[in-house]
């Protein structure tokens, strides 16, 4: 069996979507997991003049192998510049020189604000979480965000335990009011589909379904009344080349 | 001029109970060596100040030597939690530690702020967030555009631990790659140390290389291998491998604590 006919993950079409999102973004932001895969896969398929940016001071990036930390030595060695942490959160994020930003999160709301801080009540947390790192600031500054995020229930909550970062806060006009400049997070990617913010509301709605996906298990899986767009679409299926770079990624 | 010291006598002379010491570098020269060493002299109530806690600040809090916590990210970058500084967060063991989190922008912020010697730094960022409400920053207006901004406050921590890979014998300390918010972090901080790979006759310039003269480092000492399995680049390689068995070990204090016993406290300082 050739490595793109063996049976495609949902993990793999959620990293493919994230990818060809990125097909004609100059400069990405992005975390280690599946972001960094995904615009790594982006760069191999679709945008070759793709510009990494990491966390770590790294920019243009053009990592071979997919990086564990957002430090790693390849990272370092491959970068076109690398800057002290004040200068990329001053002179490269701040002033919104970054197109787009991959963020993840530990819980989501209809409005897109994520928490990454806290299961339970900060004083007393059930769950301590690792905490805001640049997150606040990135979705603040980048042009748009797209987080990725599993779809489960736990994730996709009606009220958050904590507001690490500012997605479409309380609803239209919440960014402009606390002065942010980027346009906030544009699309949730998640194993079972993609959810958008409506343009009247900024409330997340199912805009497309991944392959063998049934509408009725994305809002099982929300937890909220999950709102399904009018002509909701099925992600189209990962071709064999997207499928075989993916794989070959992985395996290196 | 820096004074060039061993490991032990650096540790002996800069790092006293009750101080607040910032071991820093930003997943690169993380100062591994150094923060063994504090935990092997046997130093106390701390209050440890660091962007990403990594794996040095979860051996270190789960040793119990540790008051208070600054930082901004406290994970195993790419693998997951870290589980000694969740139970001390958690359950209190084996001491409760009290914390001040900000995020990424704001602790490098407020570094950049010390090492200028300013009181605060203003930039744009936490509105909105409940990480306003829990830590120490305050909303501050542009008196030249009436632009609502946040203020942060300076980071000046007793002393400042970096790793870098070279010294001269003049205490010269250049180090490249990745750099952090080391050079602020020494410049912010009343006293400094910095552990190197090796200490050379004269140093020779690096492409993106930060040069940070000694006359503003207290004590360099030299401490081959010091960042693993962090890693300094050119020199050592990151441990990978380290970072994914760290977050199966340390689930379980009493793994953790036989592998600190074995590896931290019964090793020979270096």
């Amino acid at each position: 069996m050739s490595v793109a006919t063996r049976e495609v993950t949902a993990g793999e079409t959620q990293t493919i979507v994230a990818a060809r999102r990125l097909r004609d973004t100059k400069t990405v932001f992005i975390g280690v997991g599946r972001p960094s895969t995904a615009a790594i896969l982006a760069r191999m398929v679709h945008n070759p003049e793709l510009i990494l940016v990491y966390e770590s001071g790294t920019i243009g990036a053009k990592p071979f192998h997919i990086p564990l930390s957002i430090g790693d030595g390849e990272l370092a060695q491959t970068a076109d510049s690398i800057v002290s942490v004040p200068e990329m959160f001053n002179y490269w994020i701040g002033a919104g020189r970054i197109d787009v930003a991959f963020l993840g999160a530990a819980q989501i709301d209809k409005h897109a604000n994520l928490n990454s801080t806290v299961i339970g009540e900060y004083e007393h947390p059930k769950t301590r979480l690792p905490g805001a790192g640049g997150a606040p600031e990135i979705a603040a500054s980048c042009g748009e965000v797209i987080v990725i995020a599993p779809h489960a229930k736990r994730t996709f909550v009606e009220q958050l335990d904590f507001i690490t970062t500012v997605g479409h806060g309380d609803g239209p006009g919440s960014r402009e009011r606390l002065g942010f400049r980027g346009r906030g997070p544009t699309a949730v990617i998640t194993d079972l589909g993609v959810l958008e913010p409506d343009p009247e509301t900024c409330e997340l709605v199912l805009t497309e379904i991944h392959p063998g996906v049934e509408v009725d298990k994305v809002r099982e899986e929300t937890g909220w009344d999950l709102k399904v767009a009018d002509d909701l679409r099925t992600t189209e299926p990962p071709t064999d080349e997207e499928l075989s770079a993916l794989r070959e990624l992985l395996d290196r | 001029m820096a004074e060039m010291l061993s490991l032990s006598d650096a540790i002996a002379e800069l790092v006293s109970d009750g101080d607040s010491v910032a071991l820093e570098g930003f997943t690169h020269l993380i100062p591994f060596a150094a923060g063994h060493e504090i935990i092997r002299q046997g130093r106390r109530d701390l209050e440890l100040i660091r962007m990403t806690p990594d794996l040095l600040y979860d051996q270190m809090i789960g040793m119990g030597i540790v008051r208070r916590l600054v930082f901004s990210y406290g994970g195993n970058p790419g693998v997951g939690g870290l589980h000694r500084f969740r139970d001390a967060i958690e359950h209190d063991w084996p001491r409760a530690v009290e914390i001040e989190e900000h995020s990424h922008a704001g602790m490098a912020n407020r570094y950049a702020a010390g090492a200028a010697g300013l009181p605060c730094a203003v930039m744009r960022g936490y509105v909105g967030t409940d990480l306003m409400s829990h830590t120490t920053v305050a909303p501050i207006t542009c008196p030249f555009t009436g632009e609502r901004l946040t203020a942060v406050p300076a980071l000046n921590p007793d002393v400042a631990i970096v790793h870098a890979q070279e010294a001269d014998r003049d205490g010269n300390v250049q180090l490249w790659g990745i750099p952090g918010v080391q050079k602020e972090a020494v410049l912010a901080s009343q006293r400094s140390l910095v552990t190197v790979e090796r200490i050379v006759d004269e140093l020779e310039p690096r492409p993106g290389g930060i040069v940070i003269p000694g006359w503003v480092i207290t004590a360099v000492a030299e401490a081959p291998g010091g960042s693993r399995p962090s890693y300094s680049l050119g020199i050592t390689d990151r441990d990978n491998d380290f970072y994914k068995f760290w977050d199966k070990m340390s689930r379980d204090r009493d793994q953790f604590t036989a592998w600190m016993n074995e590896n931290v406290l019964g090793l020979a300082n270096r």
